[in-house]
């Protein structure tokens, strides 16, 4: 069946509150709102206040409870309305979240997702343009997807809720429209897998959330071109999938890195780090690492479209990296 | 004899929004004599973690609780292990309230591998998952939301069960405390917040870091009641009291009037903000175990030899203890990477001596 990318993500929420009582769904107008972005739609119709919990704009505390109510072996859904609400609840999902299975010597596992919309959007400002997988990158114990299409948010969504460890999962505010066929049986993704794009000889481009569409745009003026580039969605942003990367690497021996994500301290700065010290070898050229500006992301237009990577920029550097 | 005693509370319960609990206790000889021996043996466990703290066998931080003793006796005594507690970093006789073993706890604080957290916790994180203690919380104030969140799942649950979420009067500042107190008094839940005020914040008195330092009441909305925390059958009185109200109609604060006779932790000798003649006036005016002993004696349930043959025994019990955990192996190395992830995720994907690549796929 066709459905867009929110539909997608209420889809897998949906199928996982039918087969587990224990999953349940907080955040700021995800009930009787139905979501800001309608990704709970419904879901308080169909299954009350007591499971799909509308709370007062307190991020810390809500965020907190979510993560006691997992210690006890509930497995909460805590939405962040955007992405930079989720600051707030910073000290609750590092200190507490990533690290109490941890520091309790394995007693106790923390099985919570925690989503919302990041990335920069049409003109929504800097606090809510913002892409925190760089700031969650480096809290230990946390795992970390971003979705895609439709097929992966679902299958990510649905993963995500039977882990049993914290998920934080990004949607990006751009792609929730995005349509797509879906398998009408069940199906779950691996959470710790890259997802192969397209197969390419070339050169390995990786990339994620939105910026997957700006690659392919690019890739179609690359094949104009002549090039046969290597598209993969890494999706899962921690940990990497290094087998799938690694194994591009050996064959076209060139990394492209694009990401929406910040330069200084992001996740391609990571990516680079962990291909140098893993694949060196296998490398002919330097990677390069294509990122948004170091800028908090301005309201106008023209100042936003060059705050993040566009097509041509990746068609270049790619034409150079392949010189 | 094992007849029941009924016992005044030492001074009246200051209510908010509620009637007072009665001010007279129920106990048993049973009961005085085990408050007595729990509470003793607490003490001399907090006494021996600092002689081991200042031989180096504990390092990094130690919080001691001694003073505090008769809150986390009378709260266990008025609940029971079905019901939840999570608290601060001064956990370690809550912990040992909650069922924890002496071992496992020198063990822990030694940062070894038998310690109740692998030696990975340290003293601010002991847990025990079994009799619902949730720790063991470094982050001050944070441990709050994560009470509330599990009062939550009890009520998802549809247990009669409640949760203690304890802090300190340092913590009370915390604006995650108010948010969590306004969402668990809208969703009406099994939650007791229990302020152990021992009027210290570090080196900040009370009055200098709270304008209302009247904890009790300040949930504005929720219902509050001050109680001695030096009085063990006060705690429990009022332990009693909160967990049947806290079931009916949702949250309650439970400020605990208490004192701490160490420092705020080993590197603070608690003397630069407080005078030495007030911790010694404390110390023989109000003192928990002291207010036990003087109603055993004096309801003849046991002689002071008897007491102190008691105390002698704890004593041993405790070096016993010790000496055993010294005998626990430190970490092996491979420990590093357990309990990162459920499964062992990712961790190893840079690989320990960071050449190896490991990339743990399902």
């Amino acid at each position: 069946h066709e459905l867009l990318l929110f539909e997608a993500l209420r889809e897998g929420l949906e199928e996982e509150m039918d087969r587990d009582p224990s999953v349940c769904v907080m955040g700021e107008d995800v009930g009787h709102y139905g979501g800001s972005y309608k990704v709970t739609k419904g879901l308080a119709d169909k299954y009350g206040d007591l499971r799909v919990l509308d709370t007062p704009i307190a991020e810390n505390a809500f965020t907190g409870m979510g993560i006691g109510a997992a210690m006890t072996g509930l497995r909460p859904i805590v939405e962040g309305m955007n992405m930079g609400f989720l600051l707030l609840a910073f000290n609750q999902i590092s200190n507490n979240c990533g690290m109490l299975h941890y520091t309790s010597g394995g007693q106790f596992k923390i099985p919570i997702v925690i989503r919302g919309p990041g990335g920069v959007g049409r003109q929504l400002g800097a606090e809510h343009s913002q892409r925190l997988e760089s700031y969650f990158q480096s809290i230990p114990g946390i795992q970390m997807v971003a979705c895609s299409t439709p097929y992966n948010a679902k299958g990510l969504m649905k993963a995500a809720i039977r882990s049993e460890n914290p998920v934080i999962l990004f949607e990006h505010v751009l792609l929730y429209n995005l349509k797509e066929r879906i398998p009408d049986e069940e199906y779950i993704c691996n959470l710790e897998e890259a997802e192969m794009v397209r197969p390419g000889e070339h050169v390995t481009i990786l990339t994620y959330s939105r910026m997957r569409y700006h690659v392919m745009q690019a890739a179609k003026t690359l094949v104009n071109k002549g090039y046969d580039p290597e598209v993969i969605d890494i999706r899962s942003l921690k940990p990497f999938d290094l087998h799938t990367i690694g194994n591009s690497v050996k064959k076209t021996h060139r990394v492209l890195i694009v990401e929406e994500c910040m330069r200084t301290g992001g996740i391609g700065a990571s990516l680079t780090a962990a291909i140098t010290e893993n694949f060196n070898d296998y490398l002919d050229a330097p990677i390069v690492c294509l990122s948004s500006q170091d800028v908090p992301t301005p309201y106008a237009g023209t100042l936003e479209e060059w705050t993040v990577v566009q097509p041509a920029q990746i068609v270049t550097a790619v034409e150079q990296l392949c010189q | 004899s094992t007849d029941p005693l009924t016992i005044e509370t030492s001074v009246p319960f200051t209510p908010h929004l509620v009637d007072a609990p009665s001010r007279s206790v129920d106990t048993s000889p049973q009961e005085l004599l085990t408050f007595f021996r729990d509470m003793a043996m607490m003490r001399r466990m907090e006494i021996a973690a600092d002689s081991l703290y200042k031989a180096k066998l504990i390092r990094g931080f130690c919080h001691l609780y001694d003073g505090q003793e008769a809150v986390a006796i009378g709260m266990e005594a008025a609940i029971t292990k079905k019901d939840s507690i999570i608290t601060a970093y001064r956990d370690h006789c809550t912990y040992i309230g909650r069922g924890g073993t002496l071992l496992e706890m020198f063990s822990e604080l030694m940062g070894r591998r038998d310690g109740c957290s692998k030696g990975k916790g340290g003293s601010m994180h002991f847990y025990k998952k079994e009799n619902r203690f949730y720790g063991g919380h470094g982050i001050v104030g944070a441990q709050v939301p994560l009470g509330c969140g599990i009062a939550f799942a009890q009520k998802y649950n549809k247990e009669d069960t409640v949760t203690f979420a304890m802090y300190g009067d340092g913590a009370a500042n915390q604006g995650q405390l108010f948010e969590a107190l306004n969402i668990s008094a809208l969703w009406d839940l099994p939650v007791i917040l229990v302020c152990e005020n021992n009027h210290y914040g570090m080196g900040t008195a009370e009055w200098r870091a709270a304008k209302s330092p009247a904890y009790y009441k300040r949930g504005d909305y929720v219902p509050g009641l001050k109680v001695d925390g030096m009085d063990v059958l006060a705690v429990k009185q009022a332990c009693r009291f909160a967990k049947e109200h806290v079931l009916k109609n949702g949250p309650m604060i439970l400020e605990m009037d208490t004192y701490r006779y160490h420092g705020h932790s080993m590197s603070d000798p608690g003397s630069t903000y407080r005078t030495r003649d007030e911790i010694s006036g404390v110390r023989q005016e109000r003192d928990p175990i002291e207010r036990v002993r003087k109603l055993i004696l004096s309801h003849d349930l046991a002689t002071e030899k008897e007491l102190k043959d008691i105390e002698k025994e704890l004593r041993k019990e405790v070096d016993d203890a010790i000496a055993k955990a010294k005998e626990s192996p430190m970490p092996d190395p491979s420990d590093l990477f357990t309990n990162v992830y459920v499964k062992g995720l990712g961790t190893e994907s840079f690989g320990a001596d960071r050449k190896e690549v490991r990339t743990v796929l399902p």
